[in-house]
């Protein structure tokens, strides 16, 4: 039996009232493949950073430090746009 | 002095929501509803309300955008039947499970195919899972008193579920009938003012709405509409007695003419609880101990107030205006399940009738009930056709 959340806990009408709470919600969990950058290649051109569609790549006085992983879904994105193919797609 | 004017069935819930004035109304037009948006916007026109009237491209649209103008912070009405229903269905549940106070009146009439315009329950009874609150009226003056009361019991904090105000298309949308309207003023103060519980327009409070739930939350959500649903027998009580002292007129979860002493009782829906009035009569000048019962509100599904009514009963015919084909009408499981709670069931029959507008007549009703004296009587029989 899935888990199934207690009704009294629960805001009536399928509503969320606290703003930005979706950051709570690990979209990482999700993820099998994980990008992995190398540094000596990378340009910090930041195009992997416009592109993540979650906000996932971090970015350290416009140099690129590394991805955050508890929302990056493995998309692959990153590794796709990269112009330098700095960022690799490896098994979770 | 009471004031009367004779005004027809459709134009009666249009004066009602013109008292209310609503912040939108949002409709598609379409026979026999289109007489009270017609009318409405009429209002909107002459600057008699001040409604936002948006003119849609479908009743597809017309639910979505009452749905989000209500999620907004809009008290928010429309009006369909039949095929436009039908196309709203997919709405439906939507709205329902948005929790968004919502009034729709339905002039009831056949679902296509066979295309036919006529009366009966076949739209409503589509739509009855959606989780909407559904009340019936019997006449025009119902017609117009329960579209003042219909906001009251949907926008209620304990239910917040929308709501459907069902009237017989044709018997009633375009009947002339004399009714006794209530001032204006009074009708303002009974409805009130709208207090939304989280309106999407309050930038204070930012919300989210009508998300993603998946297994985890779905179920839950839907049980928290089940104790909307139970809450609503409660609040419609409530409503009914202080609409009763407004109006004079008194309104029941289960309407009944003359059930306290009689050995079989009809269930019936709308317009045909008149109908019935008038066989029972007939029937109780020739001695027979008969009587009719009309659940005025039809979901939430009122078991207690029928299984007290069934109870001791010989025999209950439960005549159905629509017709689940291959199944029996709609409402004859349920009334058979609440005759359950009577512990000692009484013989249940089914009737089907008057689909796609076939005429009732007082003396077609006094039949049923002798053919159910005579033993001639089918578990299921269909009113009028040559088998």
């Amino acid at each position: 039996m899935v888990n199934i959340a207690n009704h009294k806990d629960l805001v009536v009408g399928d509503r969320v009232i606290e703003p930005g709470n979706s950051e709570k919600f690990h979209t990482g969990d999700w993820r099998s493949m994980v990008p992995v950058l190398d540094r000596g290649k990378c340009i910090d051109c930041l195009t992997c950073w416009i592109y993540c569609p979650d906000s996932s790549i971090l970015v350290e006085d416009g140099k690129i430090k590394g991805v955050k992983l508890s929302h990056c879904k493995g998309c692959g994105i990153c590794a796709k746009v990269c112009p330098k193919s700095a960022i690799e797609m490896k098994g979770d | 002095m009471e004031k009367h004017i004779a005004i027809n069935g459709d134009s009666a819930v249009a004066l009602a929501w013109k008292q209310i004035d609503p912040d939108v109304c949002a409709a598609y037009p379409i026979t026999p509803q289109t007489i009270i948006v017609e009318k409405f916007a009429e209002y909107v026109a002459n600057g008699e309300v001040s409604t936002e009237f948006v003119c849609v491209e479908s009743e597809h649209s017309a639910l979505t955008l009452c749905t989000t103008a209500s999620s907004a912070g809009a008290r928010t009405f429309t009006a369909t039947a039949s095929q436009g229903l039908a196309y709203m269905w997919e709405m439906m549940p939507i709205a329902a499970s948005m929790r968004v106070p919502l009034i729709m009146a339905v002039a009831n009439r056949a679902v296509s195919g066979p295309i036919d315009i006529h009366n009966d329950h076949g739209d409503v009874m589509a739509a009855r899972d959606c989780g909407w609150i559904s009340l019936f009226a019997e006449n025009v003056q119902e017609a117009y008193d329960l579209s003042i009361i219909a906001p009251r019991i949907s926008e209620h904090h304990d239910v917040q579920l929308p709501a459907l105000m069902n009237l017989d298309g044709f018997i009633l949308t375009h009947a002339t009938e004399r009714i006794t309207p209530l001032d204006d003023s009074i009708v303002k103060k009974f409805v009130g003012e709208f207090k939304p519980l989280y309106p999407l327009l309050d930038v204070k409070r930012p919300i989210s709405h009508n998300l993603m739930d998946g297994p985890m939350f779905y179920f839950p959500h839907k049980y928290q509409m089940v104790l909307a649903m139970n809450n609503a027998f409660r609040v419609t009580k409530d409503v009914f007695s202080e609409f009763g002292k407004i109006s004079g007129r008194k309104y029941n979860i289960v309407e009944e003419y003359k059930c306290d002493d009689a050995e079989c009782i009809a269930v019936v829906l709308g317009s045909s609880f008149g109908t019935m009035k008038e066989a029972i009569d007939q029937l109780r000048k020739e001695g027979k101990k008969v009587g009719v019962a009309m659940p005025r509100l039809y979901r939430p599904w009122p078991i207690e107030e029928l299984a007290k009514l069934m109870k001791g009963k010989k025999a209950v015919i439960v005549m159905d205006k629509h017709l689940s084909v291959g199944s029996y009408g709609p409402m004859f499981p349920e009334v058979v399940a609440a005759a359950l709670e009577t512990g000692s069931m009484p013989k249940m029959y089914n009737y089907i009738y008057g689909l796609g507008g076939a005429d009732t007549m007082v003396s077609d009703f006094v039949s049923v009930f002798k053919d159910i004296e005579a033993g001639k009587a089918k578990r299921i029989n269909f009113l009028g056709v040559k088998e």
